[in-house]
């Protein structure tokens, strides 16, 4: 496929259209209907409950298009940049949407029949282990239309596959680069972690200057078998111009542990979406959310825990600290299915307010349709306790730094139970810099 | 209910609730009536038979448009709202009498249907003033004689606006206006009925101000309108309780209730909810605050097909204070559909929201919650928390708040949590020697005792009344 004309966008129909010709029948199927849903579908409306308190008059998707493949110098620099896990068993590199660098999987893995590779190459080698995608459930929280541009553009992202039973004992990461202005990058990610099998993914999303303009929309699914354990991290510290959407599923089968954290630093606007499906008995699912917003961002998450079957257990914690004129949004709901007794479901959204101009929403939510259930939600949103700034005032710590003192605290909650200790850190030091933007 | 077992079959009727008291009704003649559907004839016949200056019947108009333009609710709320037929609904039906000053004066049967009610006895003991609304209009009001010499005025909207319009024109329609939403719209062309209040300066009410509204007509709304204005330091609460016999058919109850409590002032509003199952009962009902005022709402929903209400306060003088507490106990076929907003708009105004909810057999019990703090102010507080039980296999409850602060030194915090009656619980109980049903009772009883115990005194008697559970088919 050609590089596209500089002015043409990645909402241009006849782009998309181009970019369905010689893919294999069923990749050029998943992208039209991809194509089809996008022109079919309209924009986010103020009457949209699924956007309530989203500012949808500034989202546009216009001034955006696929960017050629970065020079050798670029792929070179960014991967140099690229090391925020250290001791990654395997790391894949992609610069505006573009595979860069493969990862080199230990033999035993290889061996196994692990798959860790860009979606690229596994249309060429593995076709059957995407082919099911066409069959993706709806985006439900609201984002169908970006999930349908998503589709039409099918192609970038990557496929994580272990088998049944393989433990990957160290993180596989995963480092998307935003480098070129106006640039739009659409990857989706497939992990598939079999019955017992273990694995742990980080995803970082970075920007190659501060200040890029840039669109990434991203759909990310994850199946967790019987009695697998999964750790997922995402940190999304794009450009400060930059629009980011994230459509995410997570399915937990029987007696599956699912950790799926998201931390959001960067962008102008970014939108999170997530539907965790409770598929089997004693499946257990934690999500953990951290965001620290300043100037003029808008962090919108959107999250619902579907408790499908009998005795499982959800729990979800999203921590937001709000500087300057930020806003965040979040949006909650446990859905627990007729028949879904003993379950056990919680969410818990805090907002720390560190400027009167900040802004923070929750509309944390509960369905029950069962009645043998433990389920709670609270929502608290507020300033540092006067108390504890008095403490450290009077031990001569200026206000700025008592006040960022405290937000810290607030946040290590989250960042604590972030499994990997280097990850853990590369975050905190994405998240303190943000008090002196 | 073939397919219930024994044990679901028993805990239904151990927890079902005594409708049967308002279930029956008259014939009735009546002197005015709108006939059936609605237009802008229907909404000058009942400006004229009510005598209405002109621009009461220009806002009833005015407000026709607006309910006609508005679309249906239901990209958020239930899709039910779609079994409405507007057009077979009676919009007026009076029996021409003026309400009347002693209860001798009162029609017969009017008088009867009261009397089932018992509320010449509630006046008797307790209560400083009464209005019973029959269908469309007021039978009978009466008020304590030093009330009067005080200078409280109690009367319907029609002599309100046009006897006292200085006092009531001024709130009239600005509290709630006719495009909050469709239904308010809807109230605001038909209105007939409801209480006018105005509690003057310093004047506090002891004893409750109390209304009945009954529906005694198939195919009939009910649209009453209630205003109250407690002037500076002025206190009040007013209570309402409202009953329909079971029609064939879906009847509507749509009212709209604003309350203006004026600085220093403190309104209650208590409301005990027992439509038959077959009404649609979607009130509006909102109240402003100015600075340290009160504004409380006490609401209890046990009746009605589907109920959606979300009494509000507006706290717009400092240090005003808004409160909600809510029970709501669906049944089979029923929807509760209930909450709370509160929205602050001056510094160091605090809020308060305690809903339960019980949600037996297939009921639905939701809560819906907006709490609005902006950025401009300061020093504001809110407090919510939502508990539900839920009995049966196939209840269903929903909680759906929305939060949206900004600015200094403001705090909220919201908590929900959903159970069941546990099984430890009604063994202990039944292993001392009670029933299930009773222990059931019990169990039900006590999750919502802390907020019974806030409703005055005669209603939490009846209130129990009607959660009482009945210990028939139940087995030790």
């Amino acid at each position: 496929m050609s590089a596209p004309a500089a002015d043409a966008g990645v909402a241009d129909p006849a782009l998309q259209r181009a970019h369905e010709a010689g893919a294999p029948a069923w990749l050029a199927e998943v992208r039209r209907t991809g194509r089809e849903a996008f022109a079919s579908l309209p924009m986010p409306g103020r009457g949209d409950e699924r956007w309530r308190f989203s500012d949808v008059r500034s989202l546009s998707l216009e001034g955006f298009a696929p960017a050629p493949a970065p020079s050798q110098e670029d792929a070179a620099r960014l991967a140099r940049g690229s090391a925020l896990t250290a001791d990654a068993a395997a790391t894949l590199i992609f610069i505006d949407g573009h595979c860069v660098s493969r990862p080199e999987l230990p033999e035993s893995l290889r061996r196994a029949g692990v798959v860790f590779a860009p979606v690229e190459d596994v249309v060429r080698d593995r076709p059957e282990l995407l082919r099911g995608e066409a069959l993706r459930p709806p985006a439900l929280l609201g984002g169908g239309k970006l999930l349908a541009l998503q589709r039409a553009w099918f192609g970038s992202g990557y496929v994580l596959h272990v088998p049944d039973g393989i433990e990957i004992p160290r993180p596989l990461s995963v480092v998307h680069w935003a480098l070129k202005d106006g640039s739009a990058a659409l990857p989706h990610a497939l992990i598939h972690v079999g019955a017992r099998a273990r694995a742990t993914v980080h995803e970082w999303r970075l920007a190659a200057q501060p200040d890029l303009r840039t669109l990434s929309v991203s759909a990310t699914d994850l199946h967790a078998g019987p009695g697998a354990r999964v750790e997922r991290l995402s940190v999304q510290n794009w450009g400060s111009a930059a629009q980011s959407f994230e459509i995410d599923t997570v399915a937990a089968a029987a007696g599956a542990e699912v950790l799926s954290v998201n931390a959001a630093v960067g962008a102008r606007r970014a939108r999170l979406e997530n539907v965790v499906r409770l598929e089997g008995e004693g499946a257990d699912v934690k999500l953990l959310g951290i965001a620290v917003a300043t100037g003029e961002q808008e962090f919108d998450q959107r999250t619902l825990q579907v408790h499908a079957a009998p005795g499982a257990r959800s729990d979800l914690l999203f921590k937001n600290a709000l500087l300057d004129r930020a806003r965040t949004v979040f949006s909650g709901l446990i859905k627990v299915a007729p028949g879904a007794q003993r379950t056990d479901a919680y969410q818990t959204n805090r907002n720390l307010l560190l400027s009167p101009e900040a802004e923070a929403d929750s509309l944390p939510g509960l369905e029950i349709e069962a009645n043998d259930v433990k389920c709670s939600h609270g929502a608290t949103t507020g300033q540092v306790s006067p108390d504890e700034l008095f403490y450290l005032l009077s031990r001569g710590i200026p206000l700025p730094a008592a006040q960022e003192l405290l937000a810290q605290g607030f946040l290590e909650e989250v960042l604590t139970r972030i499994g990997d200790a280097g990850a853990a850190e590369a975050v905190r030091g994405m998240l303190r810099a943000k008090f002196h933007s | 209910m073939a397919d219930l077992d024994q044990d679901e079959r028993m805990q239904r009727e151990a927890i079902d609730v005594d409708r049967s008291k308002g279930d029956f009704r008259y014939e009735e003649d009546y002197a005015y009536d709108a006939g059936v559907g609605l237009d802008a004839g229907v909404v000058d016949y009942i400006s004229r038979v009510k005598g209405e200056p002109e621009w009461v019947r220009e806002f009833r108009h005015r407000s026709l448009g607006v309910f006609e333009s508005m679309p249906m609710p239901t990209h958020w709320a239930t899709d039910d709202l779609d079994n409405i037929r507007f057009q077979e609904i009676r919009y007026y039906l009076a029996k021409g009498q003026k309400p009347s000053r002693t209860w001798e004066e009162v029609p017969d049967d009017v008088k009867r249907t009261f009397e089932r009610l018992g509320i010449p006895e509630a006046e008797r003991k307790f209560l400083a003033g009464v209005e019973a609304q029959f269908d469309s209009e007021a039978s009978y009001s009466r008020m304590k004689e030093e009330l009067e010499k005080q200078g409280v005025i109690f009367c319907g909207p029609t002599e309100g606006l046009r006897d006292h319009a200085e006092v009531f024109r001024r709130w009239f329609g600005k509290v709630i206006p006719a495009g909050d939403n469709k239904f308010a719209a809807l109230n605001s062309a038909v209105f007939s009925g409801g209480s006018f209040i105005y509690v003057p300066k310093g004047v506090k009410v002891a004893q409750p101000l109390q209304a009945y509204f009954r529906i005694n007509a198939q195919n009939f709304g009910q649209f009453e309108r209630t205003l109250i204005i407690a002037d500076e330091g002025a206190e009040v609460t007013y209570m309402e309780g409202c009953t329909a016999p079971k029609f064939e058919t879906a009847t509507l109850h749509s009212a709209v209730v604003e309350l203006v409590a004026l600085k220093g002032a403190k309104i209650q509003y208590v409301t005990v909810q027992n439509w038959s199952s077959n009404v649609f009962n979607l009130v509006t009902k909102r109240g402003v605050a100015e600075e340290d005022a009160e504004v409380r709402w006490i609401d209890c929903n046990i009746g009605s097909r589907l109920t959606m209400k979300y009494p509000g306060v507006v706290l717009r003088g400092k240090r005003a204070r808004g409160e909600v507490l809510s029970i709501a106990l669906a049944n089979d076929g029923q929807h509760q559909d209930t909450g709370a907003k509160m929205i602050h708009a001056a510094d160091d105004t605090t809020s308060n929201i305690i809903a339960k909810s019980i949600s037996v057999g297939e009921g639905r019990s939701t809560y819906r919650g907006l709490v609005h703090i902006p950025r401009t102010l300061r020093g504001c507080r809110n407090n919510t928390e939502c508990d539900a039980l839920l009995i049966n296999e196939h209840s269903r409850t929903d909680t759906y708040p929305a939060i949206s602060v900004r600015g200094r030194r403001n705090s909220v915090q919201h908590e929900a949590s959903v159970s069941k009656v546990s099984a430890e619980q009604i063994f202990y109980m039944m292993q001392r020697g009670l029933t299930e049903g009773e222990a059931m009772s019990l169990a039900v009883n006590g999750f919502v005792n802390d907020l019974v115990k806030e409703f005055p005194m005669e209603y939490s008697v009846e209130l129990k009344r009607l959660i009482e559970l009945q210990m028939e088919g139940s087995v030790g």
